[in-house]
């Protein structure tokens, strides 16, 4: 199995999946050159007709990837999150709405990749983690993954899907190593991660951490320490948060009891919010002890690094909470 | 231009269509049959029929909140768009979508979109997709003069230019965004200047002469599908109604001079177009009268079948969210 870097795995699966099917294409401001890393190589082999760098009209070429997927393209946007709100407009009058509206006439096969570098001095206009917000918009698929693996997984998963899908790709792990299967190794030949299906971490029985996103290693980090004092950590990763694995959730904390949420977005109405809700609606009586949030603070982000630090989850964070849930 | 007679008689029933489908639409509205919005299209219909009697089934467009005329004129159907304005499920959008936001992929009508501009970069993308495949096929976004003042119109014009993408960018200038005028919003004196920005051509056509509006969007077509780029078209029309069903005539005569309002109703596009044909010797004035009537049957054909058309049943409502179903949170 090779170690892969997370922005490799990105390259490895747009490029599977362009090879794959001649539909596929990818656009967005300065990807021939890959500014961000994601795109390297894929100009030389594709040609300028499948891999467009676009001018900074976000509204423009998000609703152009739109229309070409209402017409057979299956179009990959790169973008940022925080550049995703000039175009909200496309992304929720006419990605999300469409297939309702039209009562089932128009699909979408269109996957928006958006990077969230937040944690690395970005401040406040670099530095979103919005997918709550489309969480609570019907009609768009969401994916957040933790690893090089699921990374690539998932977007393959998603350039395949027929609906529209937003893949927030958590800056904080872009270097990060992880052991990504050789095709060769897989039955079928690729790596293909469906949706709606959890992925536990480490297995545990006094408390369930579900991580999301950048917020995993802190888990499993935070997990690591607990077990050096005798205290066993259960980490759970939904991998996709629409549709959401709520039956894997579910089942952890009847077993564990208790429940830790780590989600990077800001903590109201976040993922980590509507995790909380379901368990206590659903799950309340395998409860031991109140459900705790650990999210980002509900503030702008700093600047400076002196500030910033404070903001998101991170393992002393995780592990304090997860203590707390073992005061009761 | 010497147009194809058959042509001349497509565009001249589907002017009387949209003329019956939508004073039928006001009967039945102003009677409580439905609700909602509805924004008649009632003065404005030599522009779209003479823009789609340019193109093609396979041809592509996107339009705006004044939605019933755009579909008709590319050969919708007239009884699915009077179901879905009853809210049916044998409307065009199973009743989810009403008055504005008809649809037939079928034939390439890509939907109506309520928010204005919007589904112009829509349009845009259905051209993209020619230009990467090599497709002929062009697409035609319509928008106001209202939208004509939205980034997204602004976005994709640079979009289309750049690409060289085979759209027409179809401006229906009726002259008011709801009450505003567009000489009070729009720093150009006609939309279609705003073309030279782009680099492309800017036509600016009498939008109640049907003819006219054919001619202009043929050369564009056949510009779109040499490849050598977008066209602005802006048709110069006029609202005889006002904006919208159910908003009643509060601002009337606010906004618009009486005198002004009947000096657009002088020249009525059907008008314009069946004095033309009978002075041609293109159609006699018993043919335009049959035509004429035979919409009026098709449509009162179509009320029946909307009327007849059950609601769609509660389970209906979590149906038609994903192509790839998902469980309901």
């Amino acid at each position: 199995m090779a170690q892969t870097v997370f922005l490799e795995a990105i390259n490895q699966a747009i490029q599977e999946e362009m090879r794959r099917d001649e539909s596929v294409y990818i656009l967005g401001e300065d990807i021939r050159r890959a500014i961000y890393g994601a795109t390297a190589d894929l100009l030389s082999e594709f040609g300028e007709k499948r891999v467009l760098d676009t001018p900074l009209s976000e509204e423009g070429f998000f609703g152009a990837a739109i229309g070409s997927s209402l017409v057979g393209m299956r179009p990959v946007v790169e973008t940022l999150t925080s550049f995703m709100w000039v175009a909200m407009d496309q992304l929720v009058s006419q990605a999300a709405k469409m297939r309702y509206m039209f009562g089932g006439q128009a699909t979408l096969p269109v996957v928006f990749r958006a990077s969230m570098f937040y944690g690395a001095g970005s401040a406040a206009h670099h530095s979103d983690r919005s997918y709550p917000m489309f969480m609570n918009m019907p009609g768009i698929k969401i994916i957040v993954p933790s690893n090089p693996a699921d990374m690539k997984g998932l977007l393959k998963t998603a350039i395949r899907d027929d609906d529209p899908t937003i893949v927030f790709e958590d800056g904080t792990l872009f270097g990060m190593r992880g052991e990504v299967p050789d095709n060769s190794e897989l039955p079928g030949e690729e790596l293909l991660v469906p949706f709606g299906e959890a992925r536990t971490f480490r297995e545990g029985t006094d408390c369930t951490i579900v991580a999301i996103g950048g917020a995993v290693n802190h888990s499993i980090a935070a997990a690591d320490q607990l077990a050096a004092e005798g205290i066993s950590v259960e980490v759970v990763d939904p991998r996709t948060l629409v549709p959401l694995d709520k039956k894997s959730i579910l089942e952890s904390v009847e077993k564990t009891g208790r429940l830790v949420i780590a989600d990077p977005a800001h903590k109201v109405c976040s993922a980590a919010s509507e995790i909380a809700s379901i368990v206590s609606e659903e799950g309340f009586w395998s409860l031991q002890a109140p459900i705790q949030k650990v999210a980002s603070e509900q503030v702008h982000i700093p600047y400076t690094p002196s500030l910033e630090k404070h903001v998101y989850p991170d393992a002393p964070k995780i592990i304090a909470a997860v203590k707390r849930t073992l005061e009761s | 231009m010497e147009i194809d007679r058959d042509i001349l008689l497509l565009m001249l029933r589907r002017m009387w269509m949209i003329r019956n489908f939508e004073l039928k639409v006001m009967e039945v509205h102003s009677a409580g049959e439905f609700s909602g919005a509805a924004h008649p299209y009632i003065g404005e219909e030599a522009v779209a029929v003479g823009a789609c009697a340019a193109l093609e089934d396979t041809d592509y467009i996107t339009g705006n909140h004044r939605s019933h005329g755009h579909p008709i004129a590319k050969g919708g159907r007239v009884d699915k768009a009077m179901a879905e304005l009853y809210g049916r499920v044998d409307g065009y959008c199973k009743g989810k979508g009403g008055s504005m936001h008809l649809a037939d992929y079928s034939i390439g009508i890509l939907g109506e979109s309520g928010i204005l501009g919007s589904s112009v970069p829509v349009a845009v993308g259905a051209a993209l997709a020619a230009h990467i495949r090599g497709d002929k096929f062009v697409s035609m976004a319509f928008f106001g003069d209202g939208a004509s003042n939205q980034g997204a119109l602004h976005e994709s014009m640079n979009l289309a230019s750049i690409w060289k993408l085979p759209v027409i960018f179809l401006c229906e200038n009726n002259q008011y965004a709801v009450t505003t005028s567009y000489a009070d919003t729009v720093a150009v004196d006609h939309v279609s200047d705003r073309a030279s920005a782009y680099n492309m051509p800017g036509m600016l056509v009498d939008g109640q002469d049907a003819i006219a509006m054919y001619e202009a969007t043929a050369a564009a077509v056949a510009r779109a599908r040499a490849g050598e780029g977008p066209t602005l078209i802006e048709g110069l029309t006029y609202r005889f109604e006002e904006h919208s069903l159910g908003l009643g005539r509060v601002a009337r005569g606010a906004y618009r001079a009486e005198a002004e309002i009947a000096e657009w109703r002088k020249r009525d596009p059907l008008d314009i177009l069946e004095k033309t044909l009978t002075s041609q010797g293109i159609a006699t004035r018993e043919e335009c009268d049959a035509i004429n009537a035979e919409t009026v049957a098709e449509v009162e054909k179509a009320t029946e079948f909307a009327r007849n058309s059950p609601f769609p049943e509660p389970e209906d409502l979590f149906e038609d969210m994903w192509a790839n179903p998902i469980p309901l949170p």
